[in-house]
């Protein structure tokens, strides 16, 4: 038997459910990435700029539940330089039916990122965030739990299934040890991990009708932001290069080379 | 090839395949005369540059036609003017090199310029973009549309989400067709709606075979003090043998870059002969390998060029389009240099097709295209050099580099050739000889230092084709491949490929031929070079592809 209260809840959900995504615009996951020569950073120019494929498995889930009529209102948004437009671009045109770009040439930190998405909230007044579990470019894996927690709401990280119902969000959660199933309530933050879904193409026509699609625009002192970094990032270094690999003749061989020459075994 | 049978239709007025020098000229052109019409370019790659793979120094004289006041503007990309050049023929220990004074005046690069294509490309595409030019990378074009009277009135796009068994995926996404009064193909060397097109309306009914070249490229990022901004420099000779030819050429570009390359022509007969391999040799030569100490490899890619020349242009156009650029082979061998005539070819078609736009025309034949060409600078720069391939290739690099030169230079001053015009013969594919006649060629090992092995390259590519996408490498006859490419020719696709895509594999006592078709990188060698015509190349899904950032 469901109380009153829930019974609201779900009529209220079923009203109008709108869902923020958070899409990122990093450097294309097929590009081989190279440190800038004086190591202030990676190498940007002229290499391939994608929406960060995590977040496009939130922007695919959210678009999923609007076209099973769980959801109203998919909201794209993206911080960063007038050139991440193109980044939004791409999410109406995968059905994202508005998208805002917090207008910020610098590289913020997940806190800050978290804090411009809980004064976003404020105003937007979503009942689901859905974010990328992380950014392919700093991986670090903090924003939609930062945000949860600045919001007090709940939260399911790494979502690899996911179904809303009555007011709340059942989650799949790959863990070490299986899958864990929890339920939050909404409001609440999910992140997408990799088998969530198998996002959808942007078609051609969709996108020649997203490229005539206004896109909102809203800065950090429009929102009231003014932060302070907690983060320096001192230096970046290429990993080692790795040791050509030889190749032996037999089993035999591999072991004997193993053992004089590595001492291993 | 997968073409849904629901598509959607969009119409334009001009459609064009390609975002190459000859597609973005064509498209600008036709935006400067006539702001209203609807121009659309459909590009394979994942965006513009993605796909463009160049020397290049430039001549300027198409970009002159195109913008002439470019010189004025801040962020143009033809910021290295060719400061000094060398043209070196080699042996292998020592380097002998042709007095400027010798070299024809056609060959010379004064008032040229170093630069990444790919930069050029995005700057043409973002000057496009302003004129209304409607771009969209990440699509490829896969069939020509036709109508009830056979003319071209479209291109389909691919469908997308296809998978590797041809069943639709969860995300499948049929293609669309765009339909255009006006067709232009501007594919680049070896396109495969070119192919379709030359075919379908014999095009090249008069024209002697194209012919090809394979061009293998790195980029490097070297130390300051050995770097030269502007410094140029041509090689014939070593490592290839008398009887192959090709070359490199070696560029000093801006912020300590410099971009080397090897040409290696694709009518070589020794079927165990390696492109790749022959490239990484040339690096290690006493007069080239110090430009490399203490430098570090940043880029690696491969792209076939056309090589064929004046006589080898089919004819330019038929009902409803033009091919423009390298589709078409505007490439001037000795000077290694097809940009300035890419770009004048698609200014041409872009003129002459916003005129019949304008008298109310549509999918005819514009004659006037093809009228023009060899009148025009094009021709012009063609001409003159005509006879220098089919020299090198009758006499070797010794005597045909001679004669070519002594050729061009009576060119020069008399205005006519020694050899009038002299015809290729065959295709590249049926140069190769049996490997009976020939002797396996011993490659040295890789250092991992100046020279890589083709894995280590192809990662530097950024290549990438999904996982479960049907290849876009069809074999035609699989019995044929062994019996033959195998069986007579001991399987050169395995070393003709720069990217390793082709495997004869040992399977007990038979042997199992595997195509690695996500390591692609889109040259379109195998397409040429297979002895028997066996492999097909067709465009992959959009975005598909190497990721190049500044070739
Ligand atoms: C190694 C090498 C060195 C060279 N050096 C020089 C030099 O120094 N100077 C010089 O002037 N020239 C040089 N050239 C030649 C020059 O690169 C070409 O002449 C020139 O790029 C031709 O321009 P294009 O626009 O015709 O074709 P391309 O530059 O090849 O562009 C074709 C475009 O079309 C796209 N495309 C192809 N098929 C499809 C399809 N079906 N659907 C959608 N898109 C498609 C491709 O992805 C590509 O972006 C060199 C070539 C090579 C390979
Ligand atoms: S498979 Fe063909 S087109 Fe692709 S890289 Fe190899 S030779 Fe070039």
């Amino acid at each position: 038997m469901k109380d009153a209260k829930q019974q609201t809840m779900e009529q209220k959900w079923q009203g109008d459910m709108k869902i923020i995504v958070g899409v990122k615009r990093v450097v294309d996951y097929n590009v081989k990435v190279r440190v800038k020569s004086d190591g202030s950073g990676i190498e940007l120019t002229n290499v391939k700029m994608s929406m960060n494929p995590f977040d496009e498995i939130a922007l695919e889930e959210a678009i999923r539940l609007r076209e099973k009529g769980v959801a109203t209102e998919v909201v794209a948004i993206s911080i960063g330089s007038a050139i991440s437009q193109e980044t939004l671009r791409t999410a109406l045109a995968m059905g994202a039916d508005r998208a805002i770009l917090v207008v910020d040439k610098r590289v913020l930190e997940p806190l800050e990122v978290a804090i411009v998405f809980r004064e976003l909230v404020k105003v937007e007044a979503p009942n689901l965030v859905i974010f990328g579990k992380q950014a392919i470019d700093d991986d670090s894996n903090q924003t939609g739990q930062m945000l949860a927690g600045l919001l007090g709401w709940g939260q399911a990280a790494f979502a690899s299934a996911m179904n809303v119902k009555n007011g709340e969000a059942i989650v799949e959660r790959e863990v070490d040890a299986g899958v864990q199933t929890i339920a939050v309530r909404l409001p609440a933050v999910i992140t997408a991990d990799l088998r969530l879904n198998e996002p959808r193409y942007a078609s051609l026509p969709n996108i020649m009708q997203a490229r005539r699609k206004i896109i909102e625009e809203k800065t950090l002192s429009e929102l009231g932001i003014t932060y302070k970094p907690h983060i320096k990032v001192l230096k970046i270094e290429e990993p080692e290069a790795r040791q050509p690999g030889i190749r032996v003749n037999s089993v035999a061989e591999l072991v004997k080379r193993l053992r004089q020459e590595k001492n291993l075994l | 090839m997968h073409l849904s049978t629901t598509r959607e239709s969009m119409e334009f007025d001009v459609v064009i395949i390609g975002a190459g020098p000859a597609g973005l000229s064509a498209a600008i052109r036709l935006k400067q005369l006539n702001p209203t019409l609807s121009v659309v370019i459909l590009e394979k790659g994942a965006e513009v540059g993605a796909h463009i793979l160049s020397g290049a120094i430039i001549d300027p004289i198409g970009i002159d036609t195109l913008f002439p006041n470019w010189r004025k503007e801040e962020d143009h990309p033809f910021k290295t003017a060719v400061t000094q050049e060398h043209f070196l023929i080699l042996g292998e220990k020592r380097a002998w090199k042709i007095p400027n004074m010798l070299i024809p005046g056609v060959m010379s690069n004064r008032g040229n310029f170093v630069v990444s294509l790919g930069g050029v490309c995005r700057w043409l595409a973002q000057k496009a973009e302003r004129l209304g030019v409607e771009i969209y990378p990440g699509f490829a074009g896969i069939k020509m549309l036709y109508n009830a009277v056979g003319a071209v009135a479209g291109v389909a796009t691919g469908d997308m989400g296809v998978r590797k068994d041809g069943s639709h995926g969860l995300n499948y996404t049929p293609g669309i067709e765009l339909m255009g009064k006006y067709v232009l193909i501007g594919e680049g060397a070896c396109g495969s709606l070119a192919k379709e097109l030359i075919a379908h309306y014999a095009l090249d009914r008069k024209s002697c075979p194209q012919k090809y070249g394979i061009g293998i490229k790195e980029l490097w990022e070297v130390d300051p003090v050995r770097h030269r901004s502007g410094l140029i420099l041509h090689s014939v000779g070593w490592p290839l043998d008398k009887r192959t030819t090709g070359g490199s050429f070696l560029y000093h570009m801006k912020n300590n870059k410099v971009s080397v390359g090897f040409v290696v022509h694709l009518d070589y007969r020794n079927p165990y002969l390696s492109p790749f391999e022959e490239f990484q040799r040339f690096k290690t030569h006493p007069t080239i390998r110090n430009v490399f100490i203490g430098a570090k490899r940043i880029a690696y890619g491969a792209r076939a060029l056309t090589e064929g020349g004046w006589q080898s242009v089919p004819k330019l156009v038929f009902p409803g389009g033009a091919l423009v650029g390298c589709a078409a082979g505007f490439m001037n061998v000795p000077r290694i240099k097809g940009v300035h005539n890419a770009i004048l070819s698609g200014i041409t078609a872009g003129e002459h097709i916003a005129l019949a736009i304008a008298s109310g025309r549509a999918h005819d034949e514009i004659i006037g295209i093809e009228d023009s060409w060899r009148m025009g600078p094009i021709g012009r720069d063609l001409l003159p050099v005509r006879n220098l391939k089919p020299l090198w290739t009758k006499y070797g690099t010794k005597f045909g580099v001679i004669l070519g030169g002594f050729d061009m230079w009576c060119h020069q001053l008399s205005g006519f050739s020694l050899f009038g015009t002299m015809q290729h013969k065959k295709t590249d594919a049926v140069m190769l000889d049996p490997s009976f006649m020939h002797d396996p060629i011993k490659y040295p090992s890789p250092d991992n230092i100046l020279t890589f092995d083709r894995l280590s390259s192809i990662y530097l590519s950024g290549t990438h084709h999904r996982d479960d996408e049907p290849s876009h490498l069809l074999l035609k006859d699989k019995e044929l491949q062994e019996k033959s490419e195998l069986g007579v020719y001991s399987g050169p696709s395995t070393r003709y490929c720069p990217a390793a895509v082709y495997e004869w594999i040992e399977d007990g006592n038979s042997r199992r031929y595997v195509i690695n078709a996500q390591n692609c990188i889109h040259c379109k060698t195998c397409d040429i070079k297979d002895p028997n015509k066996n492999i097909e190349w067709i465009p992959p899904e959009g975005r598909g592809g190497p990721l190049y950032f500044d070739m």
